[in-house]
């Protein structure tokens, strides 16, 4: 078997600037961008290519580091170095701001949606990570502000099933929360990176989860049934891919449809991992199965599959481009 | 710049400046390949400013030309620079305007790397971590006071 990546298209997506994230709605028609040209762009297939649909700006005052669709498509939320979260409505083929989300005392890292879309997660340099309702009048309320790490807050992710919530922090550290009696509380902290945890991604039944670190390291973490009395979740690390990775990694994408695993890397490589489906679970194997050096001319900052077609992977870079790329595997 | 509060370091060792770089005939010739080298790096930061002293890096040994590795192959450049005082509380702010001259000095292609010199300040590790955190530093670069202070410490110095 042989994989391959392939370049469809590359975007000058946000000029003289950093592209710093990417997100593919989930009909997987639409990819937002956002960078620290402080806009979020809203790019769209027209024909072959890929054109962008809308610029939304003037809502932040400084960088936009990560945007996320909720789960039904219609809402973009936005978490911005200003330390505010927007929300934006889709309306027709354009958007509008919704509401602005405040709260943090200093830049907002990250910000996801549940998978019921009822709940949003925001987290901070403020070390915080915060959980907000939203109702059926769009109004956001925070039920719950949680300080499980002692650090910068770099990313948080929801299980794609359940209420469960995961944060990579530059202590070093994964926090895996759950609701308890309203409020959210930090179950399971899973230490083994030595350096900054940037980014987290499950796998689609949601059973482990991919870290990637300063450390230049990718950990997979897999939950274990309930060995403590006192209701505590249980993650082990499985697995450890090192050696693959020059400089930090920053981003790691999961793919829902095919199990692949892309990296971000400060190396300007784009890596996309296999694994191997006849080893122990217990001990997965995954080896390298494609990489694309030089993906682009600065550090890979995000790695996106679209969430419908098979391989499509979007990646974006301090050069401010965003790269569109098929991943093949060929019998 | 430090605004009349008592100085960490009052009485730091000065060194001598290093003379001009002589100029060879190969350098002027535009046909040759030149890649940029050790002492081209260390010419871009040893006039950069202390914020405390009206002294440059240079003279106050914080920065050495032993203490920069470029490799224009592979485009990476590393700096270390050492603390006049192994408690400064500048260290962090000494190697952000290291990290801001270069990025603004080199092609976009250069991935730089600025650490203290191993064994010369207390939180060397804390240091490292956050100048080497692009996130924080991009973040730490929009505010527009601290800002100011780096711009301070790469400004021109008319002595």
């Amino acid at each position: 078997m042989k994989e391959s990546l392939s370049l469809v298209q590359k975007l000058s997506a946000h000029p003289d600037s950093r592209c710093w994230f990417v997100s593919w709605s989930p009909s997987g028609t639409l990819l937002a961008s956002c960078g620290g040209d402080k806009a979020i762009r809203i790019w769209g297939r027209e024909g072959d290519s890929w054109i962008c649909k809308s610029v939304l700006q003037d809502s932040h005052q400084r960088t936009v580091r990560k945007v996320a669709w909720s789960p039904c498509g219609n809402y973009l939320a936005s978490a911005s170095f200003d330390a505010t979260t927007c929300i934006w409505k889709k309306k027709n083929d354009d958007f509008e701001s919704l509401t602005v989300l405040e709260g943090h005392e200093n830049e907002v890292k990250c910000v996801a949606w549940a998978p019921s879309g009822n709940l949003l997660a925001t987290c901070s340099r403020d070390k915080s990570v915060w959980v907000w309702e939203v109702d059926e009048e769009d109004e956001y309320e925070c039920v719950t502000v949680v300080n499980s790490h002692t650090q910068d807050v770099k990313h948080v992710v929801w299980h794609p099933n359940q209420e469960l919530l995961a944060s990579a922090s530059y202590d070093n550290n994964i926090c895996i929360y759950k609701e308890e009696d309203d409020d959210w509380e930090c179950r399971a902290t899973l230490k083994g990176h030595t350096s900054t945890v940037w980014s987290l991604s499950f796998d689609a039944a949601g059973q482990r989860l991919a870290s990637c670190s300063d450390d230049r390291t990718v950990k997979i973490w897999k939950e274990y049934p309930n060995e403590s009395a006192q209701g505590d979740l249980s993650w082990k690390c499985i697995c450890t891919l090192s050696g693959y990775h020059g400089r930090t990694v920053y981003d790691i994408a999961w793919c829902p449809l095919t199990g692949a695993l892309a990296t971000a890397c400060g190396d300007d490589t784009v890596r996309v991992f296999k694994e191997d489906v006849t080893a122990d679970p217990d001990q997965p194997v995954f080896s390298l199965a494609a990489q694309m050096t030089r993906a682009h001319n600065q550090d890979v900052n995000c790695v996106a599959w679209n969430p419908k077609e098979v391989g499509l992977l979007a990646s974006c870079s301090d050069d401010g481009d965003i790269s569109i790329w098929q991943f093949q595997e060929e019998d | 710049m430090s605004g009349g509060t008592r100085l960490e370091n009052a009485n730091p060792v000065i060194f001598q400046r290093s003379g001009e770089r002589l100029l060879t005939a190969t350098d002027e010739d535009e046909d040759v390949h030149d890649p940029i080298d050790d002492r081209e790096i260390f010419d871009l930061i040893r006039s950069i400013n202390d914020p405390e002293h009206p002294l440059s890096l240079e003279e106050l040994n914080v920065v050495e030309q032993i203490r920069v590795k470029v490799n224009d192959a592979e485009s990476t450049v590393g700096v270390e620079f050492t603390p006049t005082i192994p408690h400064c509380s500048m260290a962090t702010l000494i190697g952000l305007s290291i990290k801001v001259k270069l990025l603004r000095s080199l092609p976009d292609r250069f991935k730089i790397d600025v650490h203290i010199t191993p064994g010369t300040h207390a939180s060397e590790e804390a240091v490292n971590k956050q100048l080497a955190d692009k996130e924080r530093v991009a973040a730490a670069l929009e505010n527009l006071s601290l800002l100011e202070v780096v711009n301070q410490c790469l400004s021109t110095r008319n002595i």
